[in-house]
């Protein structure tokens, strides 16, 4: 059922999910590279506009294109549904000029192909670091053998990329928190999350878009709306953008809730 | 022109057949639990198939309509009555201007569908007019129903409408004791579309972690029987049954996930996505509900048993178009029962 993508990345795959989706995959790591190339095939396949696809999404190192297999079905074809949309998927992948859909680029490039054009501005999110507004921000200097300080200069210091939304609307996990800040989530998860909390949880690190449940280290808050669906882009961070953090004091937070 | 809310039920909120395109915002599908019974109660009062319509679950709503219209439930089988009268399921109804419906209790199944002609007119969010409880997204800012609503409903054109008064008429329909309501004669059979039986098992694909389990836990996946857990919600089903372990454990990296997808966290019990289901999970996939039994599983309820059945995702497919055909022609004969 798996099938292989038949580029020269031997760990590139396309298989089903459930009868209306299939996922394609370009590898199982947390990786800057793999996520390019995941963000390339998703404009890729987006922009094609494929009969009966209703989404294409990327994930960390794959893409989940929803199909309508009504749109796939041909009587005259001994082929499934799925099998049809597969094969035209691989050779769209297959043949696309971009060298980071491909797969045959060098890794580690930043954000070039012809999936990668057309991305938002680097955006910079002001966040109130610690005391009220980052309940574990001493937990994890702590576990790193830092200051809390040195904490928030790492924080801030890092250049992120949105690698993926998922698990709520708005909320994006990002890449590239500094390994020293790499922190394991809480034993017991908290019930409730203030929205605007800037997390860690393992090398992991995204805002929760509103207050929700949640184990991960919060270091602080900021007061952007991350999520708003009446918004002509709903989500605030955008797979493929550059992040960065700027630190702010408690008058600011409050003054820019307001504004 | 408007329905008010007198009592909300258990968990009573709009859903259409989904939210599509907006996984890359983190945004999930939700919609009907039930996409069938949603859709069979709008063709029912000749709606089209993405109207939205209340999804009721277990206990349903009391409500009051302002003016005359025409509803249909479909789905859970409610003893549903207006004014101490029965109102039968699956068919047509002609409702008058300030009756009391009370929806009821579901006496088998989980979750009906109240659909009503001209749809209900509310503003979509993010191009869907369903609810997504869980991630407060939707209609009334993604809350489920509350007393004291008021649900306006849309003009389906004012002939329609007379039209089908006309169509309905008291001499050849069940009369309400005081004549606010008139059921059409004829109905819709609902043994093709609802499975309430609880003994009749769930089929489901193989998942791409299904190898990793041990072969303990592959065998136990099939021939055991699991039950429904309290924990459950239009998010997902927590199975109770054997445990079921991977042979080595996985770490996984977060991959896109549907309804219907069967996840196996940590302790062993298994999770199966439903209808919001999130974007992404990182947890190992064992199996899939095949699209054509999702309506079977949201008709169960807590401590409902539930057993898993083998299909190929060929089958699985070629089941799914044979059922949209068998639909489509159920909707041309209601569409005709409409018309004459």
């Amino acid at each position: 059922m798996t099938r292989p993508l038949g580029d020269d990345r031997q760990d590139s795959s396309i298989e089903p999910l459930g009868d209306g989706a299939l996922l394609v995959r370009i590898g199982e790591r947390i990786d800057a590279s793999l996520n390019r190339r995941a963000l390339a095939i998703s404009n890729l396949l987006g922009n094609a506009k494929l009969a009966g696809v209703t989404d294409v999404s990327a994930a960390y190192a794959s893409v989940c294109v929803h199909y309508d297999l009504g749109a796939w079905a041909d009587p005259a074809n001994v082929q499934s549904p799925y099998e049809r949309i597969a094969d035209s998927i691989a050779e769209l992948i297959r043949s696309a000029k971009g060298e980071s859909v491909s797969g045959s680029a060098q890794a580690g490039r930043e954000g070039e192909g012809p999936g990668l054009a057309g991305l938002p501005e680097p955006l910079e999110i002001p966040v109130c670091y610690g005391a009220d507004y980052g309940a574990d921000l001493e937990t994890v200097a702590e576990h790193a053998g830092i200051d809390p300080n040195e904490v928030i200069v790492r924080h801030t210091g890092g250049t992120y990329q949105v690698a993926m939304l998922g698990f709520m609307p708005g909320f994006a996990y990002l890449l590239g928190l500094d390994p020293m800040l790499h922190t394991p989530r809480r034993a017991t998860p908290r019930t409730h999350v203030p929205a605007g909390s800037v997390a860690i949880g393992g090398a992991q690190t995204g805002i929760y878009p509103r207050e929700l449940p949640g184990g991960w280290q919060l270091i602080g808050r900021t007061p952007l709306e991350l999520f708003n669906p009446a918004r002509a882009q709903p989500a605030l961070l955008v797979p493929g953008q550059s992040v960065r953090f700027r630190a702010m004091d408690p008058d600011e937070f409050v003054r820019l809730s307001l504004s | 022109m408007s329905m008010r809310v007198l009592a909300p039920g258990l968990l009573t909120s709009f859903q259409d057949r989904g939210r599509r395109g907006q996984a890359a915002n983190g945004v999930g599908t939700a919609g009907a639990m039930d996409p069938i019974a949603l859709r069979i109660a709008n063709a029912l009062v000749g709606n089209p198939d993405d109207a939205a319509a209340l999804e009721i679950t277990l206990r349903g709503p009391r409500l009051q309509v302002q003016r005359d219209c025409v509803l249909a439930l479909a789905g859970a089988d409610l003893d549903a009555r207006s004014g101490g009268e029965p109102l039968p399921n699956w068919r047509p109804l002609l409702v008058r201007g300030g009756s009391e419906i009370d929806t009821g209790i579901a006496r088998a199944g989980a979750r009906a569908y109240l659909a009503v002609r001209g749809g209900f007119d509310i503003v979509p969010v993010l191009a869907s007019r369903s609810t997504d409880v869980n991630a407060h997204l939707g209609p009334l800012g993604g809350r489920v129903l509350a007393g004291g609503d008021e649900l306006p409903i849309g003009t389906s054109g004012r002939d329609d409408f007379e039209r089908m008064l006309g169509k309905l008429p008291p001499n050849s329909a069940r009369r309400g004791a005081k004549g606010s309501i008139v059921a059409a004669r004829w109905s819709v059979d609902p043994s093709p579309w609802f499975e309430p039986d609880p003994a009749v098992p769930v089929c489901v694909q193989r998942g791409r972690h299904f190898g990793q389990l041990d072969e303990h836990s592959q065998t136990a996946l099939f021939d055991s029987e699991f039950r429904i857990g309290v924990q459950s919600n239009r998010v997902g089903y927590r199975l109770e049954g054997p445990a079921l372990a991977l042979r080595t454990p996985l770490e996984l990296i977060s991959e896109g996930v549907v309804p219907g997808t069967v996840q196996l966290p940590p302790g062993g019990q298994a999770i199966v996505l439903m209808a919001e289901a999130p974007t992404t999970g990182g947890y190992p996939r064992i199996a899939q509900v095949a699209e054509v039994d999702r309506s079977r599983l949201a008709q169960r309820k807590p401590g409902d048993r539930l057993r898993f059945v083998e299909i190929s995702l060929a089958e699985a497919q070629s089941r799914y178009l044979e059922r949209e055909r068998a639909l489509r022609a159920l909707f041309q004969t209601i569409h005709e029962h409409l018309r004459h």
